[in-house]
């Protein structure tokens, strides 16, 4: 009895330590990273081919999703907003809720399951077939040669992503509101344009998408470049980069909504 | 450091996590020759190259490349002398995001600041000289073993090093493509005045191809000589290893306990 809660205090304190220690390797990495990065900005051809794979590669399933969480959201708000004969409010509750939380929050979900995943494994495999190796005893530093253009790609990436994931939203919000249930189509865009406001609703939005692109590229690019090298490890580490963005992105949201909101609105 | 050797190895220990893998190991590469490093698997020698690329510090002795001692230089030093070095890896470790063409060109376009022109010249200079111009437009996936390793090779030779490391490079290759590596191994060597160290268990084929081998087996060098000294020797771990030997100083069998004893026979025969 003595010796099995023992143990599981020693897992306890294992994985906990474990998980600082990570923490503080990631937090050192990413110091790595920033210090690397003059490469990039010399070369900005090298982050733009990352920004066509992180990026332009992701257009597609960003903008479905968009679409489709705009349309769910009008479905709903209509459903809702009738009741108090204000189904005219309608563009105001989707383009606010895609602005301020689901756009950044949901593309950024998005993002660390199709474009932070394939950066792990493609760099978790660089280092199991000794490209990372080859390149190091070529005097050519993997850190800004491979890894600062993947992060400054996600940074550059995301908030495009997030505003076109908002922007695909409010159109669907559009189809389902106006040409679906219809909505007056000059209520739905004028309450709109006066409720949103561009500095504390579409800037939050981008500061958040801006944070939230910053974490999950670290997160992938560590979790690839500290991945062992064999195919357990690169599927491990896969996994740990969608499990952890997503926790990341979720606690950060509550770290930046609390900052942001204000006490007069 | 004597002038005529590149590369000296004098007295290095070195052990993974309180493991000894080397101890105490002093080797000679003398400038333009090619040395080879042979033992069996875990014996050390790709730890040995590790050391030499400056990937691994020693815990005691030095590595001295050119008159530097490797594990005192800094981040900057390091590079500065990696430029002047290159590798080349047990499978190629081509850029599998590149083709063949972009795989060569890589250091150059990395480190000189040559007009496209000109590097493309180079390029197909090197990759004629292993005879793969043809397939310069081919990406790593559409290559054979063989194939891949001699466009790592045209990449590893493309700076004109002063020192080449070969990490297994027969391992894996049917007869014909060991052949032309190997040949390809010897004639870059005497062709760029380089020097080579070939960490390989292949014997028949370095045989042929090496200036001077040495034997590492228990972390420590058990012979060494000439190609033509080693197939006269008579040292039992050297003969053993030259001949395929499957018993001898290197055991078949794993340390173990008693057969009869493990297998339980003892115990029954002292009931009965």
């Amino acid at each position: 009895m003595i010796s099995a809660l023992r143990g599981t205090l020693v897992r306890i304190g294992h994985n906990f330590i474990e998980n600082v220690w990570r923490v503080g390797a990631m937090a050192r990495f990413f110091a790595m990273v920033l210090l690397a990065s003059g490469t990039s900005f010399r070369r900005f051809r090298l982050v733009m081919r990352e920004v066509y794979f992180t990026g332009v590669l992701s257009l597609i399933i960003i903008m479905v999703s968009g679409l489709f969480v705009g349309m769910v959201l009008g479905l709903q708000g209509f459903e809702t907003l009738q009741k108090y004969g204000a189904q005219e409010s309608i563009g105001v509750l989707v383009s606010l809720s895609l602005v301020r939380e689901l756009g950044p929050v949901v593309s950024a979900l998005l993002f660390a399951s199709r474009a932070g995943s394939a950066i792990t494994a493609e760099i978790g495999l660089m280092k199991a077939t000794e490209q990372l190796t080859a390149m190091d005893m070529m005097a050519v530093s993997p850190t800004a040669r491979v890894i600062a253009p993947r992060f400054w790609a996600g940074v550059i990436s995301m908030p495009m992503l997030a505003a076109l994931f908002s922007a695909m939203g409010v159109f669907g919000g559009y189809l389902v509101g106006v040409v679906l249930v219809g909505v007056d189509n000059g209520a739905f865009w004028s309450q709109m344009q006066a409720a949103v406001d561009f500095r504390y609703d579409v800037m939050s939005g981008v500061v958040k998408s801006l944070v939230f692109g910053v974490a999950v590229t670290v997160i992938a690019t560590f979790e690839g470049f500290d991945a062992p090298p064999t195919a357990e490890g690169v599927s491990g580490a896969t996994t740990r980069t969608v499990v952890s963005s997503a926790l990341t992105i979720l606690a950060l949201d509550l770290v930046l909504t609390a900052f942001m909101l204000r006490g007069d609105h | 450091m004597s002038e005529e050797n590149l590369v000296e190895i004098d007295a290095v220990s070195f052990g993974y996590d309180r493991r000894p893998v080397l101890e105490g190991i002093s080797m000679r590469m003398p400038r333009g020759k090619i040395v080879a490093i042979m033992g069996g698997s875990g014996c050390g020698k790709t730890t040995l190259l590790r050391l030499t690329g400056g990937q691994l510090r020693p815990t005691r002795g030095a590595v001295r490349i050119a008159g530097q001692v490797v594990h005192e230089l800094d981040d900057e030093g390091l590079y500065a002398l990696r430029r002047r070095m290159s590798m080349l890896f047990q499978f190629g470790a081509l850029f599998t995001d590149m083709s063949v063409f972009d795989n060569v060109a890589f250091p150059l376009r990395e480190h000189a600041d040559l007009p496209e022109p000109m590097v493309r010249d180079l390029v197909l200079m090197k990759l004629e000289a292993v005879g793969l111009r043809g397939a310069h437009a081919l990406m790593p996936s559409e290559l054979s073993g063989g194939m891949a390793r001699r466009v790592a090779l045209a990449r590893a030779v493309v700076m004109d090093p002063m020192l080449i490391l070969y990490d297994e490079p027969f391992a894996g290759l049917d007869p014909i493509a060991m052949s032309v590596v190997g040949s390809l191994i010897r004639r870059l060597n005497d062709a760029l005045g380089a020097t080579s160290i070939l960490v390989t268990h292949d014997v028949v084929e370095s045989l042929q191809i090496v200036d001077y081998l040495y034997f590492v087996a228990e972390g420590r060098v058990v012979g060494e000589g000439t190609p033509e000294e080693i197939r006269r020797t008579t040292m039992p771990v050297v003969r053993q290893f030259v001949h395929g030997e499957i018993d001898g100083p290197v055991p078949f069998h794993y340390p173990a306990p008693g057969y009869d004893a493990d297998v339980g026979l003892a115990a029954a025969g002292g009931a009965r």
